[in-house]
């Protein structure tokens, strides 16, 4: 039982019905008309939209890198304090990723209406409403509070193996506290930056909810256009198969390049 | 005291919304009609626009419970934002709804794509309490596939303290004064409508030019426009969020109730006039239920509990005389004749302009400001130059390990 | 060191005002009796009340909870046997499956819902709860290979044959020896694919129809709407419900940490 390959067929028939397959179908929508002639016309239609792919990738990059910018010191500090605090700090992080995401970005829109709530603190102030929703520094705001824990606990997986002896050891060695981020902590902790960059970038990009909701039709997204291919107000599930594959490819590429930067092969381990 | 009387009328509310059955009302069916599916746990899924069902808030009669009560029969609601969701929701397959209530143009475009069943009128007594005038329509022309269920004009809905310019003209959401603060449809289908309006040309007009135009004009209103909404116009409108916006006059006489900052005005040009009307999709497995529910939604009492709640005009001559006089001499629910004379109905468009029409709203949408594009190709520079060098330093770092 | 110390805890402090403040919001403002989001009127529990008459709400949470239980324990059990499977085959076969098991991983939900659509489609099945539960079982099952696998990896390879030498039948010996060694990842692959299951919203959202809502799907809707400030009520219950399990969780750790302590102790 213990080398038992057979154990995993039903699994291997799962996936090639549930995850081989329907990408396949995907890939077949996006090649053929809505007749079911081949044809690249969907392929060369996406091209029309490289504004809204620049713009998904644009802002998804600027979420992730500020989340990753936050994330860093927090989860650094999380992995040197002790047991008790440790714990605590893990319950804070995960509390909110147990609550509905729609319900977290609901509340943002509470919070940044013309009449929402940081507009009326500074009205108190005499200070002018400011157009906060409705724009994409709202959406951005949107992917970075939902995704923020997603990429503290991949970096703080990874910090606590550091051993606190390597730090103790490049400073009794003459290193700043510049260098010793630089030369010691940040290598070991690239598995978990591309863990961590990975696991928000891809949601980020691929929203629909949150440019939606905060961002009220001003900025679309990749997620945008395909919903409404899909379920939309245009239904054209070719053009919408078409865009999905291009957004995947984008995805395997960054991905791709992601790779070259983690030489480490324990993948698993990062997402524990 | 008065949290001890709002408490009672609390625990009041709740029983009788428990306990007693809902209003007692007079049906024009007996029990031999509405109780055929009584006992035999059938249930039908609706599909509806949001808030367009009186839904029992308010005092009001909670529709839906009303119908279970009296046949037995379960009733699933959902509801769509616009009639190009319910089509991309019906056309992919999987979805299984009874009871449809889209526009007329979908309704004679699914006609035409034969999505619709045609209806067992011998089912649908009710049908003798409408208005026939407007029985007799262009969606529907053989009377077989739809009942109505409202009618309407749209118009501009504002904020009196927001705006001090007289709202009589397609041309005040385009206005830069307001930018930011315009709501505008999110439908491709309105939006094109009140651009088509406002220069002057057909609602239905399938000429590429006139079209282009049409969606140049929205183009450059993009930058005023603070987003482009449906339902979501109620909130927002009604917290003083937005100064302007076109919406159904039935939602705007909602709207102004609970602002009465807001007034609605039909500008001068011209309007769109539309109908909403029942249908069952083809492939339904309770038709005989689905009409049922239809039936019971043209009771005269019903119908005019339903219209009171949501605000729209009723087709259904005999809820009509049922509605108190301020509603029937409401100008906004019930316009002039000269009103009605400018006013055009949506039309189901050919498939071609139906493509175009949909590339040219994508094209509006995803319109993004200048300043994206230079952004983009430096940034795509910056990022290969930085992903250059961090390779070549570790090539060097790489080197260098490995003379150790 | 001292101004660090101050430095650090402003920083972790402000992390969490940011995350919890729109938290705290949504709780205050679900006591609030006005129905818009911008004034406050008064404290009431009014929203509590109707959200427990609201039917569509309780529903889509009932099937929510039910979908989660069903496919994260039929993940749980797929994605066991496929790791131990994926465990023994050679080299080439392995990285094969587990580059398509990564697929739903890396790939977007929107990607994956969108396929997973026009499968269902294609095939003639309806949009519905057996639609849902075979969606999320496909996206649980990978997070479960991944939290078994390391731990099948760190497994002893000799402790089976030790086992067995020792006179245990190999089902005894899978029994006593393997599965308590890779049982913190069965718990840990469960209750990932439960976390998932509950929150997935995008591609629940392409294979659920109108009768099988879920609860985010059924929060959508609502948010495009008039907003009720039952939303609100909704969001405080599932807040305390999960501060609670967390609290629970937390504290059982803490004795677990403070048992093992006191044997280590014991010992020297």
């Amino acid at each position: 039982m213990y080398k038992n390959r057979a154990v995993s067929v039903p699994y291997l028939l799962w996936a090639v019905l549930f995850i081989v397959v329907p990408l396949g179908l995907v890939l077949y929508f996006a090649l053929t008309t809505r007749q079911g002639a081949f044809t690249l016309d969907n392929l060369s239609r996406v091209g029309e939209y490289s504004s809204v792919i620049m713009s998904s990738i644009w802002l998804s990059v600027i979420a992730t890198a500020i989340c990753l910018l936050i994330s860093y010191p927090l989860a650094f500090i999380m992995s040197r304090s002790t047991g008790n605090t440790q714990r605590t700090f893990m319950m804070l992080i995960m509390l909110p990723m147990w609550m509905n995401f729609l319900l977290r970005t609901y509340a943002w829109m509470t919070i940044l209406e013309k009449n929402g709530l940081i507009n009326q603190l500074l009205g108190k102030f005499g200070l002018g409403p400011l157009q906060m929703i409705n724009t994409p520094g709202a959406v951005v705001l949107g992917m970075i509070y939902n995704y923020l824990p997603y990429m503290i606990l991949p970096l703080y997986s990874t910090m606590i193996k550091i051993e606190k002896h390597l730090i103790e050891a490049a400073q009794d060695l003459g290193a700043n506290t510049w260098v010793v981020l630089w030369r010691v902590v940040v290598p070991l902790s690239m598995p978990g930056i591309t863990t961590g960059i990975t696991m928000v970038f891809v949601p980020c990009i691929s929203t629909f909810a949150i440019s939606r909701m905060l961002g009220g039709g001003s900025s679309m997204l990749i997620g945008d256009l395909i919903e409404l291919q899909f379920l939309g107000n245009t239904y054209n599930p070719n053009l919408g198969a078409a865009i999905s594959l291009v957004l995947m490819v984008i995805i395997l590429i960054c991905m791709a390049l992601m790779n070259m930067f983690d030489e480490s092969e324990d993948k698993e381990a990062m997402l524990l | 005291m008065k949290r001890f009387f709002a408490l009672i009328l609390c625990v009041a509310l709740c029983l009788t919304t428990l306990c007693a059955p809902a209003m007692a009302l007079d049906l024009k069916q007996s029990d031999d009609y509405y109780g055929r599916f009584k006992g035999k746990n059938i249930s039908i899924n609706v599909y509806n626009w949001g808030e367009y069902i009186s839904d029992g808030s308010n005092d009001s009669l909670d529709v839906n419970a009303a119908f279970t009560e009296a046949t037995g029969i379960t009733v699933n609601y959902s509801t769509f934002a616009t009639n190009e969701e319910l089509y991309a929701k019906l056309k992919s397959g999987g979805a299984d709804y009874d009871v449809i209530i889209p526009s007329d143009y979908m309704i004679s475009r699914m006609i035409q794509e034969n999505m619709l069943e045609p209806l067992d009128f011998d089912n649908i007594p009710n049908m003798s309490c409408m208005d026939p005038r407007y029985l007799k329509n262009h969606y529907d022309p053989e009377e077989k596939y739809s009942v109505p269920y409202t009618w309407g004009t749209v118009g501009i809905i504002y904020n009196t303290k927001m705006v001090d310019d007289p709202v009589d003209s397609w041309d005040i959401l385009w206005n830069q004064k307001y930018k930011k603060n315009i709501l505008m449809f999110g439908n491709p289908r309105d939006a094109f409508g009140i651009a088509l309006e406002k220069l002057g040309y057909s609602l239905n007009t399938t000429d590429e030019k006139e079209l282009r135009q049409a969606a140049d004009e929205l183009k450059k209103q993009k930058d005023l426009v603070q987003a482009y909404v449906m339902d979501e116009i109620f909130d927002k409108m009604q917290g003083n969020e937005a100064a302007l916006a076109p919406y159904y006059a039935g939602d705007a006489l909602t709207m102004m109730a609970a602002n009465p900052d807001l007034a609605f005005a039909v500008p001068k040009e011209g309007t769109n006039v539309f109908y909403d009307a029942m249908c069952i999709p083809k492939g339904s497995a309770q038709k005989e239920a689905a009409e049922m529910y239809i039936n019971f939604m043209c009771e005269p009492q019903v119908a005019a509990a339903n219209i009171e709640y949501i605000g729209y005009s009723t087709p259904n001559a005999e809820a009509y005389k049922l509605l108190s006089e301020d509603i029937r001499n409401n100008p906004i629910s019930y316009p002039s004749q000269e009103v009605l004379d400018k006013s055009e109905e949506f039309i189901a468009l050919p498939e071609q302009t139906n493509v175009l029409m949909d590339s040219l709203w994508t094209e509006i949408l995803t319109n993004d400001n200048q300043f994206l594009k230079w952004v983009m190709p430096v940034c795509l520079v910056a990022a290969i130059v930085v992903a250059f060098t961090i390779i070549t330093l570790r090539r060097k770092r790489k080197a260098r390990e490995q003379e150790y | 060191m001292k101004q660090r110390n101050w430095l650090s805890r402003f920083y972790v402090g402000l992390v969490m005002f940011f995350l919890y403040a729109p938290i705290a919001v949504l709780i205050v403002y679900s006591f609030n009796a006005n129905k818009s989001r911008g004034v406050w009127t008064g404290f009431t529990l009014k929203w509590y009340r109707q959200l427990f008459h609201n039917d569509i709400i309780l529903q889509s949470l009932s099937n929510t909870l039910l979908i989660a239980v069903v496919s994260s324990i039929l993940a749980t059990i797929l994605g066991t046997a496929a790791a131990i499977g994926i465990y023994s085959m050679r080299r080439r076969a392995r990285a094969v499956v587990m580059n398509v098991t990564y697929l739903p991983i890396i790939n977007p939900e929107i990607v994956t819902g969108v396929s997973l659509m026009l499968l269902f489609v294609m095939a003639g099945i309806d949009l519905g709860y057996l639609t849902l539960i075979l969606a999320h079982i496909t996206f649980n099952t990978p997070y479960v290979i991944l939290n078994v696998m390391p731990k099948l990896r760190q497994m002893d390879k000799h402790i089976y044959e030790a086992a067995l030498d020792l006179g245990c039948s190999p089902m005894q010996a899978f029994s006593k020896v393997i599965v308590p060694e890779i049982a913190p990842g069965v718990v840990s692959g469960l209750l990932m694919s439960f976390t998932f299951s509950l929150d997935d919203f995008i591609i629940s959202y392409f294979v659920s129809s109108s009768t099988s809502q879920t609860l985010p799907i059924t929060i959508y809707a609502m948010t495009r709407k008039k907003v009720s400030p039952e939303i609100n009520a909704l969001s405080t219950i599932i807040f305390v419900l999960v501060l609670t399990a967390l609290i629970i969780v937390n504290i059982h750790g803490a004795r677990q940490e403070k048992l093992e302590q006191k044997r280590y102790a014991s010992f020297m």
